[in-house]
């Protein structure tokens, strides 16, 4: 085996600038392949966490139906013990209940409908970036306080600042009329159009006594750390709901159906590019290892002659052309990670990125996933098709003769 | 001992009309630890007939037995575990895997051979030193001289105690002096290892080493004689 070994290195050195200018185009298409995965993985990460921290939040537990048509009556008995709940159940993750009704609200000069929602002012935070986001005057604090926080747009639109007073009209949970009188305490400036232009925070507790919720609610927000939780976080609260028909928890694939869509229209298309890059260092590969074979066509005959069998020549060539694949791999993972571990700790800008950015929320710069799967998945793939572009080259050794062969110059 | 037979070989090439009988019922037996040269002139069939025998080379008709067994039948893969084990090879030049160093050329077949890694090592270094390469152990083929490359080349076809060894034109590429060498190396593998030979040759001086001594022309055996050497 370490002969073989040896005999294949070697091999592979008989010809160094042929060699070399295949490995290189294996780590040139390796060091790609890294750079756009771990941006690619980066960006959807960036784009998953962003979107869902701003404010829907990994996990929420709503009643069935109520993610379809989001009506006031749909709504959650209990909705803060519930939140209490599920905080011991899961301690790594952040809960917080909210409600949500549409609503009429006026300022002296205008009147828009907007959404309302109910939050807790002391678990908001968590779950959500807009708390965060406030950027005039502060969130909200009292959960009886009549008090509300709007969107920048929304203040633009309704021409108020922090301080001024807004009514709300609407109606309430048992079809009764609901009104109320708010004070804008906050601004947020959260960067997406939507959010800044029709949705508004009211204290929970204020929420449900405007709206006639009594201890209802709609959601129970749960937001984890990592995505990578999700799913066993997600196991946990159906298991902890399981008991409770009237309860249903969505994941933030169920909760925004349209990011996963966007991911993947994204992916295939930058799939069919990483496609084309790994058919072409194949064919480089292809055409080295067949030119590698048929200047051999002597020795191999001789060593047939030995009473050699194809099979284990075959296996010189694959072994030959896995070195030359893990020289490009090795040296293409170590340089592309270097680049991807730089943009990491320094992130990376591209032109036309603000369009995206404002789409979902995101900041202008993309942190590359830096991740082991992320490293070497196209490098392996690239591997992989180095090991079946030598397969042609060595099947013509089954079909060596040795005497011919001996005759080849 | 085993004892090869050929049987009425028959070989033809299709040459535009004509057809070439490289082997023409050729028939001979050879003995094992026997020293046997082949002769004729450029065309006469010798290297059909070696090749025959190692079995690089489909017969058009005849038999060859090894001892009992009946070898010109056998299929690719039995035969070439028959070449691997039993029949050592010497061509003209170009015998050795260029980059391998002269102990790995000889290990390398032993390797295929199945011999554990410990044997091959003490085995290659013997036989090396055998043929008057000590030392030049890890040399690679392109740092020796011709010679001492068919040298190599003879180790390694002797190396695993094959019963019968094939050398086709083993001097042609070497310098008078060189040959000679070589034949007195051939000639005391014979004499004390036993080694059987079968060497094709177009050289006086080789054919002077063989005891018997096989001419040939057109593809047949033209005189088959002992002769006194010495
Ligand atoms: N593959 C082939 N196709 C056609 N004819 C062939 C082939 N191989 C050998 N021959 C013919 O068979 C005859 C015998 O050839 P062979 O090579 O055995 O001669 P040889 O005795 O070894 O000659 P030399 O001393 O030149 O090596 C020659 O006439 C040669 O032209
Ligand atoms: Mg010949």
């Amino acid at each position: 085996m370490i002969l073989s070994l040896r005999m294949a290195w070697r091999n592979l050195w008989r010809h160094k600038r042929r060699t070399w200018l295949t490995a290189l185009a294996m780590i040139f298409s390796n060091v790609l392949l890294v750079f756009m995965i771990s941006l690619q993985f980066g960006s959807y990460d960036m784009m998953i966490n962003n979107t869902l921290q701003a404010f829907s939040g990994h996990i929420q537990v709503q009643h069935p139906g109520y993610n379809d048509n989001p009506k006031l009556r749909q709504s959650i008995p209990a909705v803060v013990p519930l939140a209490v709940e599920l905080r011991s159940t899961l301690p790594g993750a952040h809960i917080a209940a909210r409600g949500a009704a549409f609503a009429l609200v006026s300022s002296d000069q205008r009147s828009l409908g907007i959404q309302i929602i109910g939050v807790e002012p002391d678990h908001e935070p968590w779950v959500s970036t807009l708390p965060g986001l406030v950027r005039e005057g502060r969130f909200l604090k009292d959960s009886l306080a009549a008090e509300i926080v709007i969107g920048r747009v929304l203040a633009r639109n309704l021409k108020v600042s922090v301080g001024d007073e807004l009514t709300l009209l609407g109606s309430g949970r048992d079809g009764s009329f609901a009104a109320g009188v708010v004070t804008v305490t906050g601004i947020f400036d959260s960067g997406s159009g939507d959010l800044d232009r029709s949705l508004a925070e009211v204290p929970l507790r204020y929420f449900q006594e405007t709206f006639a919720m009594r201890d209802h609610g709609h959601s129970v927000v749960v937001a984890v750390d990592e995505i990578d939780t999700v799913p066993t976080a997600f196991a946990a609260v159906s298991h902890e709901i399981q008991d409770k028909p009237d309860l249903t928890a969505l994941d933030w694939n169920q909760l925004q159906p349209g990011l996963k869509q966007a991911i993947q229209a994204d992916m295939s298309s930058a799939w069919f590019m990483y496609g084309l890059l790994i058919i072409l260092v194949a064919f480089s590969v292809l055409n080295t290892q067949l030119m590698s074979v048929l200047e051999r066509t002597r020795e191999f005959g001789v060593i047939t002659a030995l009473g050699v069998k194809p099979r284990k020549l075959a296996s010189l060539v694959i072994l030959e052309t896995a070195l030359m694949a893990l020289l490009g791999l090795v040296i293409g993972v170590a340089i592309g990670w270097m680049v991807a571990a730089y943009l990491n700790t320094v992130g990376f800008h591209y032109p036309g990125m603000e369009q995206m950015a404002e789409k979902f929320n995101l900041p202008d710069r993309v942190y590359p996933s830096v991740t082991f799967f992320s490293m070497i998945l196209g490098p392996g793939v690239v591997f992989l098709f180095s090991l079946l572009a030598a397969v042609y080259p060595s099947l013509r050794l089954f079909r060596l003769q040795p005497v011919e062969a001996m005759r080849a110059v | 001992m085993t004892d090869i037979r050929c049987v009425k070989l028959c070989k033809y090439f299709q040459q535009g009309d004509i057809v070439i009988k490289a082997l023409d019922h050729v028939s001979l037996d050879i003995e094992a630890g026997s020293l046997i040269c082949l002769s004729g002139p450029s065309g006469s069939g010798k290297t059909t007939l070696l090749n025959a025998i190692g079995g690089l080379d489909k017969l058009d008709s005849g038999e060859i037995h090894f001892g009992d067994q009946r070898v010109d039948q056998l299929g690719k893969g039995p035969m070439a575990d028959l070449r691997l084990h039993h029949i050592g090879f010497v061509f003209q030049a170009y015998n050795l895997i260029p980059v391998l160093t002269a102990r790995e050329n000889v290990e390398f077949v032993m390797q295929v051979q199945g011999v554990s890694a410990k044997q091959r090592r003490g085995k290659s270094l013997a036989i090396l030193k055998e043929v008057g390469l000590e030392g030049m152990e890890n040399r690679y083929p392109a740092e020796l001289s011709g010679g001492q490359q068919q040298r190599v080349a003879v180790a390694r076809a002797i190396v695993s105690q094959p019963k019968l060894v094939l050398a086709d034109e083993p001097t042609a590429n070497l310098d008078s002096e060189t040959a000679t060498q070589l034949m007195d190396l051939l000639r005391e593998l014979n004499e004390y290892h036993n080694v059987t030979f079968l060497i094709a040759t177009h050289d006086a001086r080789v054919m002077g080493y063989a005891r018997r001594l096989i001419r040939m022309r057109d593809g047949k055996i033209i005189a088959d004689e002992l002769q006194a050497n010495d």
